[in-house]
């Protein structure tokens, strides 16, 4: 079984944390993924670089310019994390562009995650039924599961086509909005997450976008399966280098 | 303008195998609103006779298609220009921004976003809000910012916000990625009027429909003038190919009628400083499109090079990369040099001062031999005024 499947299986909330592959410093990666796991976190979002991050805020775009000047590439990226699970177990997905992914080769890109240990993809610009035509059948054959995302502007329809077509999770994007941390989560917020809870939809939910403490986390979770959070981590990155990761995810759950 | 055309878009939003809707879920239900909706909005009378009404009016529509008696006896062919460059505010992209204004009214929309790299796009937005009394936001990379201070000045006259994109290299592309992004956190109440023939299924559609007017006119100009509504050719600049796409338009399946697509050389095919992106660039995705881009092994798009502002765009529309690769049109490069000469030319022959991205296009008469029975028209874009200070600079004025 997959292990992102194995892990929704667990009866706990889910910590999800993103980081920017080759930031702050290039060779950062593996450090950076074996501290979150010895910190307790539950799953890790490897954010592949891209130039022109569409869905992301400032905080996410200013590290993934900084990346691709530290020289950060696709191929770079797979030989970081080539010996990745002779240490690090929990799931691990990787976050980026499409435009990336189709110069490698989008098979050869499956391959190499298949390869490593890689359990899922997340590509916010590869449309659902893009993805349905033309890849699913590529992702499967490596074992790889995609999430999509879903907003509050999503219609219930949509939300269900993309539901049937998901095998892992549905990242449910906490407000229309690029990525950043915003001040906490009003009623629209709390609506729309007992929204989507009462559809009772095949996959569990993991909220994202706008969480960045124990507050918003908690509130995220109430109704979802778990919480992921990019933006808020990449400041403590700004601001601590690799250090004192524990202390930051301790802050997130307790 | 329904019929249906085997160079033109396909139900999907595909030119061949290039165009589609490569977005953030996000945006989803603003470019889905704006797809069931655009082409039931374009047909209704009522908007027909308010777009129509304002091309005359206001634009100063129809736009003459001129026969240029001593370049073409320079040349020793017959050339005709399309003549844009009298447009209210100064080019072709006002056809547009009108088109989009009216779409925007009808979809409820009261707040309106644009890019804009030189201005000229900028500065349409800017005049078609202040005509119809929305709130306009026009996001500029900051580098343009300040070599185009005449037009952020006209903007602000106008009455829209200027914001300066700060992220990535601070030019078009930047700035076209920061007006999505604030489509993303405003998804209800705006409209997003993207420039060009650009950006995801189904813009490059609806902006090409909307500057079709061009092709439209000549063909009905050129029966006054030659007794046949087809052209031998068909040139026009590109950068992302808003007036391409508009002069292509109704011969897109009329092989009679060659199309000729002029892009920016820069200093030069292997300079490193280039915008021919039909020469340097492959397939990949760009602001939502699936198109020729330039861009590093890695995926990574890399930022162009023109000394025409609005040639300077690492990508074209999804319409021109399948012209293309399809052969359908041909697609030559003219570097800033040979442009700008061209564009000197212009003055002293004809007495018409054509903004250096149309410059680029009458290079092509340097570049290419033509019959002395040709009839070639080449759509004038732009006039000069906008570019005086590069034209200064570049002949020492």
């Amino acid at each position: 079984m997959n292990r992102i499947n194995q892990k929704l299986q667990e009866d706990k909330k889910l910590l999800s944390i993103y980081f920017t592959a080759g930031y702050p410093n290039i060779n950062d990666t593996v450090n950076i993924i074996k501290d979150l796991e010895e910190s307790g976190v539950d799953m890790i979002e490897i954010g592949l670089p891209f130039s022109d991050p569409l869905a992301d805020g400032p905080t996410i775009q200013a590290s993934s310019t900084q990346a691709l000047k530290n020289g950060m590439t696709t191929k770079l990226l797979f030989e970081q994390l080539q010996d990745i699970r002779q240490t690090v177990s929990i799931p691990l997905i990787i976050m980026g562009y499409f435009n990336p992914m189709l110069q490698y080769g989008v098979e050869a890109f499956c391959k190499k995650c298949q390869e490593i240990g890689i359990d899922g993809l997340i590509i916010p610009d590869l449309p659902v039924d893009v993805y349905h035509e033309e890849y699913k059948a590529t992702f499967e054959k490596y074992g790889l599961i995609n999430v999509f995302l879903i907003t509050p502007q999503t219609s219930e329809e949509r939300v269900r086509y993309i539901d049937s077509i998901s095998n892992g999770f549905i990242y449910m994007v906490s407000s229309a909005s690029t990525t950043g941390a915003k001040s906490g989560f009003g009623d629209e917020q709390t609506q729309y997450f007992d929204r989507i809870a009462s559809m009772n939809l095949k996959n569990p939910q993991i909220v994202g976008f706008g969480i960045s403490n124990n507050d918003t986390f908690t509130q995220a979770t109430t109704h979802a399966k778990g919480a992921i959070i990019g933006s808020a981590f990449i400041k403590h990155l700004n601001e601590h280098e690799v250090n004192k990761i524990d202390e930051f995810v301790n802050n997130i759950l307790f | 303008m329904t019929k249906i055309m085997s160079y033109n878009v396909n139900e999907k939003g595909y030119y061949g195998e290039f165009g589609g809707a490569y977005i953030p879920e996000m945006l989803y239900p603003n470019v889905e609103e704006l797809r069931q909706n655009y082409l039931k909005v374009m047909a209704e009378p009522e908007f027909q006779k308010e777009f129509n009404q304002l091309l005359k009016d206001y634009v100063g529509r129809p736009s003459p298609l001129y026969y240029a008696k001593r370049l073409s006896e320079k040349y020793n062919t017959k050339i005709y220009l399309k003549r844009e460059d009298l447009n209210h505010t100064g080019a072709h992209k006002i056809n547009n921004t009108i088109g989009q204004i009216l779409m925007a009214k009808r979809l409820g929309k009261h707040r309106i976003i644009a890019e804009t790299g030189a201005g000229q796009h900028g500065v349409a937005t800017a005049t078609v809000c202040a005509l119809m009394g929305l709130e306009c936001i026009v996001y500029m990379g900051e580098i343009d910012i300040a070599r185009q201070a005449p037009n952020v000045a006209r903007m602000k006259m106008l009455g829209a916000t200027v914001v300066p994109a700060t992220s990535g290299s601070k030019t078009l592309k930047d700035a076209t990625n920061e007006a999505i992004r604030d489509w993303i956190n405003n998804p209800v109440d705006t409209h997003y009027i993207i420039g060009s023939v650009v950006g995801p299924h189904p813009y490059p559609d609806m902006v090409a429909r909307f500057q079709s007017v061009v092709s439209e006119e000549i063909q009905k100009q050129l029966v006054e003038h030659e007794n046949t509504s087809n052209p031998n050719y068909v040139v026009a600049c590109v950068g992302g190919g808003s007036n391409a796409a508009g002069a292509y338009y109704h011969f897109l399946d009329n092989e009679d009628v060659n199309l000729i697509a002029v892009e920016a050389a820069g200093l030069g095919i292997d300079s490193g400083e280039s915008a021919a992106t039909s020469v340097l660039g492959h397939e990949g995705i760009i602001h939502g499109s699936k198109t020729l881009l330039m861009q590093t092994n890695d995926g990574q798009i890399t930022e162009p090079y023109s000394i025409s502002a609005g040639l300077d765009y690492p990508g074209v529309g999804p319409m021109h990369a399948h012209l293309y690769k399809s052969g359908r049109a041909e697609f030559i490069s003219i570097t800033d040099n040979d442009a700008m000469n061209a564009g000197l030319e212009l003055c002293k022959l004809e007495g018409i001062i054509p903004a250096i991205e149309s410059s680029h296009a009458l290079a092509v008469f340097e570049k290419k031999q033509f019959n002395p029975n040709d009839i070639v028209v080449l759509c004038l874009s732009g006039r000069g005024d906008k570019d005086l200070e590069t034209y200064i600079n570049h002949f020492k004025l």
